[in-house]
């Protein structure tokens, strides 16, 4: 048992900070945010050609850096605390990550690499608009035509749906319901038949869109895994993705808690900072036992992700350490955010301090694969049922 | 980072919970899952005797070095044995000041003497240690113990006089180490000694405290001119500050991991309640429930994080320095989910006069746990100041 980084993951998130101290400025968050796409062009560029982020955990043989989840989570909680806009999330991990989990040979080879190669981007559809984020979720279906597939479903809050170049999308068959019956393709997003719209929303660095899908024909080559039975690999999936969102949620929940610290420390009232008053270093100190235990969690929680990708562990251990890292860090993050702008008074309430911009990224990443409520149900079903 | 222990750990495993399974049998039977937390009044002499065994079996002070006694374990296996301890339900330490706290401060503090005179006891489990520190006057303010020392010359002794208080089992124990007073002058940290002090002579008297539960595992200690040897301080006069404050440094929450088993028994038989009488099914329940899980969980994760990747110059790291914050509250929160999984039966005592069950005595003891060792309020002030940098609190000159 060793439970601390090694110099080589320390070196990695030495380098993601600095890089992103640099680049993630709050003016280049501002600007891309205020754009459709989300993410400024030659930003991605430079973390796909310069920084081969994208290829971090992807197997060497696809072209990828053949590092591990540990080293991708630290990168994750630096972006999350660095509030980097980009496709990184959708096509890291639910993209390759589903690629990695339930792509054919053919499929790694070609997507894989490119998205190492030059920063495909992709992400993974599979929501529709009854809100809910287990294998229910799944409502667009499909049904064999010819050779292939024909494909019909709405699909809402998809991460950077509008803009992604790869669509993996979950479609069930008919009259199937819960976990049965459920299917993975992979498509272009521009393949006809596929209209794709953005949906504004309140956190605005980080982008989501419907897609809308009117009968598009798919080829045989376009199936991921097994037919009506992709839902163990759709789950897998969704868990290493809630393991990557609760990694950024700890570098938020870090963020606020710094920006809190230096705004009480310099804020001066009664002839004295702001900090030094006892009900602010209890609020900033319970802020930072949330902040360090998230991070374990999460640590815990990548070492697992490791494992079950070198087929060590069995996908129910994933299952509980994704929920118990989402639950809790979903919780932090957001609680500590509130309490961020609590600790800032009236500026807090400004849009021109950026602590607005990490409260609003916390709810849209509590949301995103369900809030601590959902999480805890599914712990509960664990223990309980 | 490595989820995993090696083979060679595992082995040490196997090891442990063999001993265990053979010896915590016949009249150490009824120990099982007793005398921990809440329940430390139970079964004392029998308890007593299960120290010696384990003592015999080599498994006292695992973590002390070889060339002091101890069994030269590592981290990884010291985690292994308290692991392997509570879940076999092996029963409360009653050596575990000793072996925690006496031990390791006369390791790095104390003189050849002093080492050669107490540790083979503490090895042996037969010496048992409390500890005096807390006063009337000194709670979260410890700096501020008025129990006083001074040097007798014509006795060449330490005569001690003062009073300690929230001693855990002092009636049981057969030394106590003191921090008294040597400048009278002196305030807050400077002037102050560490003792230690045999338990058995007529100037000292030990009362039990009533608590909350009913029962009495804490004491006050009354001093009256109780007297030790020259020899009987661990470094100078004056220095007694820093040798108390010193473990801290040291401590790395090895023992925590065996605390967390116990608290997993107690959440297990929570959830036994819950489904046996049906409010398993109770949608807030099932949130609390979890959350309970979880917290735990994460608990063992963190403390594998303090144990992990060597110390840090004795200062703790930020994973440390949240940790007593963290599962005291989560301890807390446990006691009334007990309570409100058992709905109207969480009233019914075991027996009269005051017989309280185990998930009762559990509930009424965690209000101790946000309290001792630091309440949260200290523990708030510490994170904030040790881990933030924000300012220390002001404090106000005393005149008197």
């Amino acid at each position: 048992m060793e439970f601390s980084f090694t110099d080589e993951q320390k070196m990695i998130q030495d380098t993601a900070q600095s890089f992103l101290a640099e680049l993630s400025t709050s003016n280049a968050i501002r600007s891309a945010m205020n754009t459709e796409q989300g993410f400024d062009n030659d930003t991605w560029q430079k973390i796909c050609s310069q920084m081969y982020w994208q290829a971090t955990h992807i197997p060497e043989e696809y072209g990828g850096m053949g590092l591990g989840y540990v080293e991708l989570a630290i990168m994750l909680e630096k972006m999350g605390q660095h509030l980097l806009c980009s496709p990184f999330l959708s096509t890291v991990c639910f993209g390759a990550n589903a690629l990695i989990v339930a792509g054919s040979e053919e499929q790694k080879q070609q997507y894989l690499s490119q998205i190492c190669e030059y920063g495909l981007t992709a992400t993974l559809a599979y929501t529709s608009s009854n809100g809910i984020w287990d294998a229910e979720a799944v409502q667009a279906v499909v049904k064999p035509q010819g050779d292939g597939y024909l494909l019909s479903g709405t699909y809402r809050y998809v991460l950077d749906g509008h803009t992604a170049d790869t669509l993996i999308v979950a479609a069930r068959s008919e009259k199937t319901q819960g976990d049965d019956g459920i299917s993975l393709f992979i498509v272009e997003a521009n393949t006809s038949g596929i209209k794709r719209t953005w949906l504004p929303t309140m956190d605005q660095t980080r982008k989501q869109a419907e897609i809308v899908f009117n009968e598009v024909e798919l080829k045989a080559t376009a199936l991921m895994g097994e037919y009506q039975r992709a839902w163990p690999a759709l789950k897998q999936i969704i868990d290493l993705a809630t393991i990557a969102i609760a990694a950024e949620q700890v570098g938020g929940a870090q963020k606020v808690l710094d920006l809190s610290v230096e705004y009480t420390k310099e804020r001066v009232q009664f002839g004295r900072s702001v900090a030094s008053f006892q009900a602010v270093k209890h609020q900033a100190a319970d802020m930072m036992m949330r902040t360090e235990v998230a991070r374990s969690a999460i640590y815990y929680a990548a070492c697992v992700a490791q494992e079950v990708l070198s087929n060590c562990v069995s996908l129910s251990e994933l299952s509980e350490a994704a929920s118990v890292a989402k639950a809790y860090c979903s919780d932090s993050y957001f609680k500590n955010a509130g309490d961020a702008i609590q600790l800032h008074g009236g500026v807090g309430f400004t849009w021109e301090y950026d602590v607005h911009l990490y409260f609003k990224r916390a709810k849209s990443s509590e949301v995103l694969l369900g809030n601590s409520a959902f999480h805890r149900e599914r712990v509960a079903k664990l223990l309980l049922d | 980072m490595k989820l995993s222990f090696s083979s060679e750990d595992e082995k040490f495993r196997a090891e442990i919970a063999q001993w265990l399974s053979d010896n915590l049998v016949g009249e150490f039977e009824q120990l099982k899952f007793r005398g921990g937390p809440g329940d430390e009044h139970m079964f004392p002499e029998e308890r007593k005797k299960w120290e010696q065994k384990l003592a015999q079996g080599g498994w006292t002070c695992v973590g002390w070095p070889t060339e002091y006694g101890g069994r030269g374990c590592s981290i990884e296996q010291q985690v292994i044995f308290n692991e392997e301890y509570a879940r076999a339900g092996a029963p409360g330490r009653m050596g575990h000041i000793g072996e925690g706290l006496t031990g390791p401060t006369l390791i790095a503090f104390g003189s050849e003497e002093q080492k050669q005179k107490y540790l083979p006891g503490i090895i042996a489990g037969n010496d048992l240690w409390c500890q005096g520190y807390s006063e009337p006057g000194a709670g979260s303010d410890l700096a501020n113990v008025s129990t006083k020392a001074h040097f007798d010359q014509e006795k060449g002794k330490w005569i001690i006089t003062g009073q300690k208080v929230w001693t855990s089992l002092a009636h049981e124990s057969d030394y106590i180490f003191v921090l008294a007073r040597t400048d009278p002058d002196s305030k807050a940290h400077k002037g102050l000694g560490f003792f230690l002090v045999k338990m058995d002579q007529p100037n000292i008297d030990v009362r039990g405290i009533k608590q909350i539960t009913g029962t009495c595992e804490f004491n006050e200690v009354f001093f009256d001119e109780a007297q030790c040897d020259a020899q009987d301080i661990v470094g100078e006069p004056g220095n007694g500050w820093a040798i108390a404050m010193g473990l801290l440094g040291f401590e790395r929450g090895v023992s925590t991991l065996g605390q967390q088993m116990q608290f997993q028994n107690e959440l297990n038989q929570i959830i036994t309640a819950a489904k046996a009488n049906g409010s398993h099914q109770d949608p807030v329940i099932r949130q609390r429930i979890a959350d309970a899980h979880i917290g735990l969980k994460i608990m063992r994760y963190n403390s594998m994080r303090m144990l992990s990747g060597g110390g840090n110059n004795g200062e703790l790291r930020q994973e440390a320095l949240i940790y007593k914050l963290f599962w005291a509250s989560w301890h807390r929160d446990l006691g009334e989910l007990a309570m409100d999984v058992l709905k109207a039966e969480a009233e019914i005592l075991e027996s009269a006069p005051y017989n309280l069950t185990r998930m009762q005595s559990m509930y009424l003891f965690v209000r101790s746990d946000t309290i001792y060792g630091g309440t949260n309020e200290i523990q708030r002030n510490i994170i904030a100041e040790r881990g933030l940098g924000m300012p220390k609190e002001q404090r106000l000159i005393k005149n008197s």
